[in-house]
């Protein structure tokens, strides 16, 4: 047998760092002991009694819709922020705008927190809104620190976008609004897909902003594991968290096979063209 | 009176002199049969200033229906600029341009009917081929039947018939231009501003567009104004030239008129090669003018009077290349020839170029049309003599 060489051999380490602790866990979730560290033989008793745990179920229904609504706006006002930062031409306050804009990425979160707590308690007792804190108020402080994600991730792919194509548009008519419509989104699209992925990624595993300005009403994913983490691990969260890495990555795999797909179709068009 | 005006004035003395060469190459005879009287575009008094620098300089141009107008000038000399102002991408800080009589300085791009190709060439890297054709005309809300047929047509003008399913990024450069001119004609604009047409092609493949594309503007006879620093390019596809520096025209003219008669030192420098011999006039007349020339040795005749005002003696003689001559035995008379050795020899197949160090230390080109095979010619260090005739120089000032 060859040898392996050095850099198979740091590969293969690196590999083992990256993914063995999830190996274990995901090895562990079929553990039919209710201790995390002692094996006492397969079973599948804690998926079954994951999905009859009605707090988990709603824990991650909660998460969902919390970091798709946020992602969702979070692309909105980022790419805004990004097209501004971009494309407009000097205006006063450009610098203090981008600097504010890309400051949560820097600022610890529980100043996050902390500040949208206080500014939800004054806006209650000033406005009456919002009453009590739950969801909603989630969904704004996440929307508030993946926005400056986003505006990152966009406007760089943003100020590599040739900016004769948006003049080439106006040139044959097309008039501002249209133009970022018809052209500048679809070149950034892959940007505010990715955009999108990350703040929805951010939002499923924020704890400690969510514990903030969560009220009783509404109980992430992240703060029902944590709690019950301080009570003891239970082999459930095991479960929990193989059944995500699963569907993360069967998310990857269709989305590679898609990707592969589209390609190689587009190839045979060409071919075809080429020889018809 | 009109009669000594004619005489002094050299850039009418040349064109008449001239008519054969008028035909330089065969599209610049056949273009100027398509160009009209009636004025396009007016461009008065327009300066453009960035921060503190001057850009573009109180530049005032007319533009006739039909013509194809090149912008030629070095880095930086703000044609582009001009350009994208004409297409309404930048605001003049002053003067107006107007559209067949309109004042257009304030619209804005979409709503003009000017159409541009862009050095990049800008295609939509998410729409095919047909679908970036179709771009403009879908703006104006024109009949699906009628886009298609148009895009068809235009497909078909630029020979890329089979192509129209395929991304930008599936295309060579060449294929890319002629999507981008298809594009920019496909609205029937009444001007189209090409920037720098074949700034990405190689050179080759640049002289073959050259000419495809003007055979394309002129099948469509659409007005052209386009911008580049190649003066080859300028002399191959324009109707008239503008030469730009600094920001303002210096000579606006046919492409004979700017080769044989360029306004000055620095036009002749640009447009093609110059010997250039620095000059005081001792005797100015009606039809002869003397200058005397220590780089050369010898004074200068010129066979037509320039009329300068008494205090600006000094001058500059220009003479190209190809009007220079080269000869074994001395000359008669005493004005226009030098005695000197050949220095190098460059080679370049249809012609060959003489570097000559006359004998008062000026370096002269000379060039020869290689008209027979291996021909007995002067060799390295032969003594030699150049001259010219005294129609050949034109008198320049700086
Ligand atoms: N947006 C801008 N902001 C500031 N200065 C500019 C801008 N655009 C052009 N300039 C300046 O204006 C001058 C003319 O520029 P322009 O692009 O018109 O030159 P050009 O003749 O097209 O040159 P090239 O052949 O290199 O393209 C240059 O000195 C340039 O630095
Ligand atoms: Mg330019």
């Amino acid at each position: 047998m060859r040898k392996p060489s050095f850099t198979t051999v740091m590969l293969i380490l690196g590999l083992l760092f990256l993914y063995l602790p999830m190996l274990v866990l995901v090895f562990y979730s079929f553990n039919s002991s209710r201790l995390v560290t002692v094996w006492a033989g397969f079973s599948g008793r804690w998926y079954i009694e994951l999905f009859r745990d009605q707090q988990i179920l709603n824990a991650v229904w909660t998460s969902l819709r919390i970091a798709f609504f946020s992602a969702s706006m979070a692309v909105c006002l980022g790419t805004l922020a990004a097209f501004v930062m971009v494309r407009f031409g000097r205006f006063r306050g450009k610098t203090a705008l981008s600097s504010m804009v890309t400051a949560p990425l820097v600022m610890p979160e529980v100043i996050t927190g902390l500040s949208l707590l206080l500014l939800f308690v004054h806006m209650a007792q000033l406005i009456g809104w919002p009453a009590d804190r739950g969801m909603a108020t989630i969904w704004i402080a996440h929307t508030t620190f993946c926005s400056a994600y986003v505006a990152v991730v966009v406007s760089s792919r943003l100020r590599e976008v040739d900016l004769s194509l948006e003049e080439a548009a106006m040139d044959l008519g097309a008039p501002p609004v249209k133009t970022f419509f018809q052209i500048t989104l679809p070149v950034i699209a892959p940007a505010l897909a990715a955009g999108w992925l990350l703040a929805f990624t951010l939002s499923l595993d924020d704890l400690v902003i969510a514990s903030f300005v969560s009220g009783p009403g509404a109980t992430t994913l992240p703060m029902v594991v944590f709690s019950s983490v301080r009570l003891g691990v239970s082999p459930k969260i095991n479960a929990l968290a193989t059944l995500i890495i699963l569907t993360v990555s069967l998310a990857t795999f269709l989305a590679w096979y898609f990707m592969r797909r589209s390609e190689a179709k587009r190839r045979i068009a060409m071919r075809m063209q080429q020889e018809g | 009176m009109t009669q000594p005006m004619t005489l002094t004035n050299p850039s009418t003395d040349i064109r008449h002199q001239l008519p054969a060469e008028q035909e330089m190459s065969s599209t610049t005879g056949k273009k100027s049969s398509r160009v009209q009287k009636e004025t396009l575009m007016e461009i008065r008094r327009v300066s453009k200033r960035f921060d503190e620098a001057l850009a573009v300089d109180d530049v005032s141009l007319t533009i006739r229906r039909g013509e194809i107008f090149a912008l030629l000038g070095g880095s930086g000399s703000g044609k582009s600029t001009l350009l994208r102002m004409l297409a309404g991408f930048e605001k003049p800080c002053e003067g107006q341009i107007l559209l067949e009589g309109k004042d257009i300085s304030r619209t804005p791009p979409y709503e003009r009917a000017i159409n541009m190709m862009f050095q990049s060439y800008a295609l939509f890297p998410h729409m095919t081929v047909a679908e970036n054709i179709a771009f403009g005309l879908k703006q104006d809300k024109l009949p699906k039947a009628e886009i298609r047929e148009r895009v068809a047509e235009m497909l078909k003008l630029v020979h890329m018939e089979g192509f129209a399913k395929r991304k930008p990024h599936q295309l060579s450069g060449g294929q890319r231009q002629r999507v981008a001119l298809a594009r920019s004609l496909a609205k029937r604009p009444s001007l189209l501003l090409l920037d720098e047409p074949m700034g990405a092609l190689d050179k080759k493949l640049r002289t073959e567009m050259q000419l495809e594309v003007v055979e394309i503007l002129e099948r469509v006879g659409v007005t052209c104004i386009m911008v580049t620093h190649d003066q080859e390019e300028a002399m191959t596809m324009a109707d008239r030239v503008a030469i730009m520096s600094d920001g303002w025209i210096v000579q606006v003219g046919s492409p004979v008129d700017v080769y044989e008669s360029p306004a000055n030192r620095m036009v002749a420098e640009f447009v093609g090669t110059v010997n250039l011999f620095a000059g005081e006039i001792v005797m100015d007349e009606a039809d002869c003018c003397v200058i005397d020339s220590p780089e050369l040795g010898r004074r200068i005749r010129i066979d037509h009077g320039i009329s300068t005002p008494a205090d600006e003696r000094g001058v500059w003689v220009a003479v190209r290349p190809e009007k220079t001559l080269l000869s074994l035995e001395q000359p008669k008379g005493d004005f226009n020839w030098a005695a000197g050795t050949v220095e190098d020899i460059a080679y370049l197949g249809g012609l060959s170029v003489y570097y000559v160090r006359t004998e008062q230390g000026h370096l002269v080109k000379v060039s020869l049309a290689n008209t027979t095979r291996r021909s007995e010619r002067p060799g390295w260090d032969d003594e030699v003599y150049i001259h010219w005739d005294e129609r050949s120089a034109v008198v320049l000032r700086d």
